[in-house]
């Protein structure tokens, strides 16, 4: 029999897909429809801080047939929100680009590189990955601050006589950022770059091209899945950061992100932090729809 | 013929891993210094090392980040190992699109969502918060990463030995402990790093997901970074790299020897 499955009569197999099954279900399903439904509760003065819709099936019921869009509407109403939502986007895609413009050369320069550097440098690139967010992102604030490393060292060749305020302000969520995800974008870029066809190069060059003009007309097109692959994995992690705006960005750099962890610990709004992160949810899920289309096409075409 | 990269690219790889890397430098040479200003080189000491060992609150809270890490991940690569066999071996179950899509979406997920919704169902259901609840959330996302790689060592290999050792009488679990598990072994032992890594990182999760008594280590750098820089936390964070550093070089050695020893078996 063609493409059986092994053990299909198994237990063993079908607990092997029952228990992580269920596991995910109670533990990633539900919590977020749990989520979707007390964004559309009231908050209430009670601990838990939201009216309790699990009470019987008859008020839950009753909650549906009439939800409270409240939350939604506040959100459109405070220009706070829309201008978290926006700031996020704008400072996720100026990153991303930032992150394509300094990846993008590496990538290549790693690709062109001989088999045995290739490895080494690839393992450069990884290593970050395993040494703590959290920490790499701490580093810059001993680097970025008045009285930090960079204006000392900027003060003391003299190119600058003040020191110059860059923590607390947007480049510093932007150097926070590009500095946190380029690994992401350079991995993608790199395996696309790698598998390119080095005859068709000297193909262009032998028909007269210039090396500037057969980057253009050859290499970027064929490197484009790898773009779109680095900038959706720097791109949709940026949007709903908190670490980097928190510790880099001043009280002026809301994002998203910030916005629902301040609504949710000092304001204690749960039902409005439940309605912030359905809407980051939905603005995800177009750029993650169209990721995952072009993740599968490039798979199998 | 390859032709090398150019002076342009050279360049860029120069300044690109400088970036990547001026920063931990920096921080792990400023954990040696003296003085407690940080732009003023103090000259080298190890009194913030010395310091650490005595800062009980710290070291607590490291304790409990590995215990949390070390179930999480044991947790983690137990899901996760079924579920990427799972997607790998058995190509229809029902609601295996649903499955999947569980599999994937945690990975996309922005952290502050993942945290909320779970710290809503612990309160839904009256689970105290607390190392049990830190657990359970880190293990749910580290089981996905876990998966994929497994599913993807999996259909690497094709079913065919697997489907032989059936044929010849074994039952289907003496072939997943003599057959499947070792060929997942390095992809088992990936994803249990992996797990574990993660688990140790995560700071917005844990935030949401824990109780009193039950603060992380990142928990607490986050909440002392708040307050400034301070040489104490370069020294643990020096400690942290160093570890991390450390094993990933050691793993990474290893996998290269054992997959060597591998072909030359194979010749």
């Amino acid at each position: 029999m063609a493409g059986r499955a092994v053990g299909h009569s198994g237990w063993g197999q079908r607990l092997a897909i029952l228990i992580p099954y269920l596991w995910l279900l109670a533990f990633f399903l539900a919590p977020f429809l749990i989520v979707l439904k007390i964004s559309i509760s009231t908050n209430a003065i009670a601990l838990p801080p939201y009216v309790p819709v699990w009470d019987s099936v008859g008020a839950a019921l009753d909650h549906l047939s009439t939800p409270n869009l409240g939350n939604y509407s506040f959100l459109f109403d405070d220009p706070l929100y829309l201008n978290s939502y926006l700031n996020s986007l704008k400072i996720a895609a100026i990153s991303t680009l930032i992150a394509l413009l300094i990846g993008y050369p590496m990538a290549y320069g790693i690709a062109r590189s001989s088999r045995n550097w290739r490895g080494a440098l690839l393992t450069l690139v990884i290593l970050p990955f395993w040494t703590s967010f959290l920490i790499r992102v701490y580093a810059w604030v001993g680097i970025l601050k008045t009285e930090g490393i960079l204006n000392a060292f900027l003060l003391w060749t003299g190119v600058i006589s003040e020191p110059l305020q860059i923590h607390f302000t947007p480049t510093a969520v932007y150097i926070g950022i590009v500095y946190s995800y380029l690994p992401f974008m350079i991995l993608p870029l790199y395996s696309t770059l790698e598998k390119l066809d080095e005859s068709l190069l000297e193909a262009a060059a032998d028909l007269g091209a210039r090396p500037l003009t057969t980057f253009w007309r050859v290499t970027l097109p064929l490197s484009m899945p790898g773009i779109a692959a680095g900038c959706f994995l720097v791109f949709i992690p940026a949007v709903g950061e908190f670490v980097i705006p928190e510790l880099l960005g001043g009280s002026s750099t809301q994002m998203i992100g910030r916005t629902l962890w301040n609504e949710f610990f000092q304001n204690r709004d749960w039902p409005l932090a439940s309605s912030v992160a359905v809407l980051l949810l939905l603005v995800l899920v177009v750029p993650i729809v169209i990721f995952q289309r072009y993740a599968r096409r490039e798979g199998t075409g | 013929m390859r032709r090398g990269p150019g002076l342009f690219l050279k360049i860029a790889m120069v300044l690109g891993f400088a970036f990547l890397y001026a920063p931990i430098l920096i921080l792990m040479l400023y954990s040696f210094n003296a003085s407690k200003l940080v732009t003023v080189w103090g000259g080298f000491s190890t009194r913030w090392y010395v310091e650490l060992w005595s800062n009980t609150a710290l070291l607590d809270a490291a304790w409990i980040s590995v215990t949390v890490a070390a179930t999480a991940s044991t947790l983690a690569t137990v899901l996760g190992v079924m579920a990427g066999y799972s997607l790998a071996r058995v190509p229809r179950f029902l609601g295996r699109t649903l499955f999947s899509g569980m599999v994937l979406a945690p990975l996309v997920m922005p952290e502050v969502i993942t945290g909320l919704s779970l710290l809503l169902a612990f309160i839904s259901v009256s689970l105290d918060r607390g190392f049990l609840t830190i657990v359970f959330a880190h293990a749910t996302f580290s089981m996905c990463y876990v998966a994929i790689v497994i599913q993807a060592r999996l259909s690497g290999f094709d079913s065919s030995v697997e489907e032989a050792a059936e044929d010849l009488g074994a039952r289907p679990a003496t072939v997943f402990r003599r057959i499947t598990l070792p060929l997942i072994m390095p992809g088992v032992i990936s994803g249990w790093l992996l797990s574990f890594t993660l688990s140790l990182d995560d700071l917005v999760i844990a935030s949401f997901t824990s109780g009193p008594g039950s603060t992380t280590l990142p928990m607490k750098i986050f909440s002392s970074v708040r307050l400034g820089v301070t040489p104490e936390i370069n020294a643990i964070a020096t400690i942290l790299i160093g570890l991390v550093a450390f094993g990933t070089i050691f793993w990474s050695l290893a996998l290269k020897r054992a997959e060597a020893n591998r072909l030359k078996a194979a010749q």
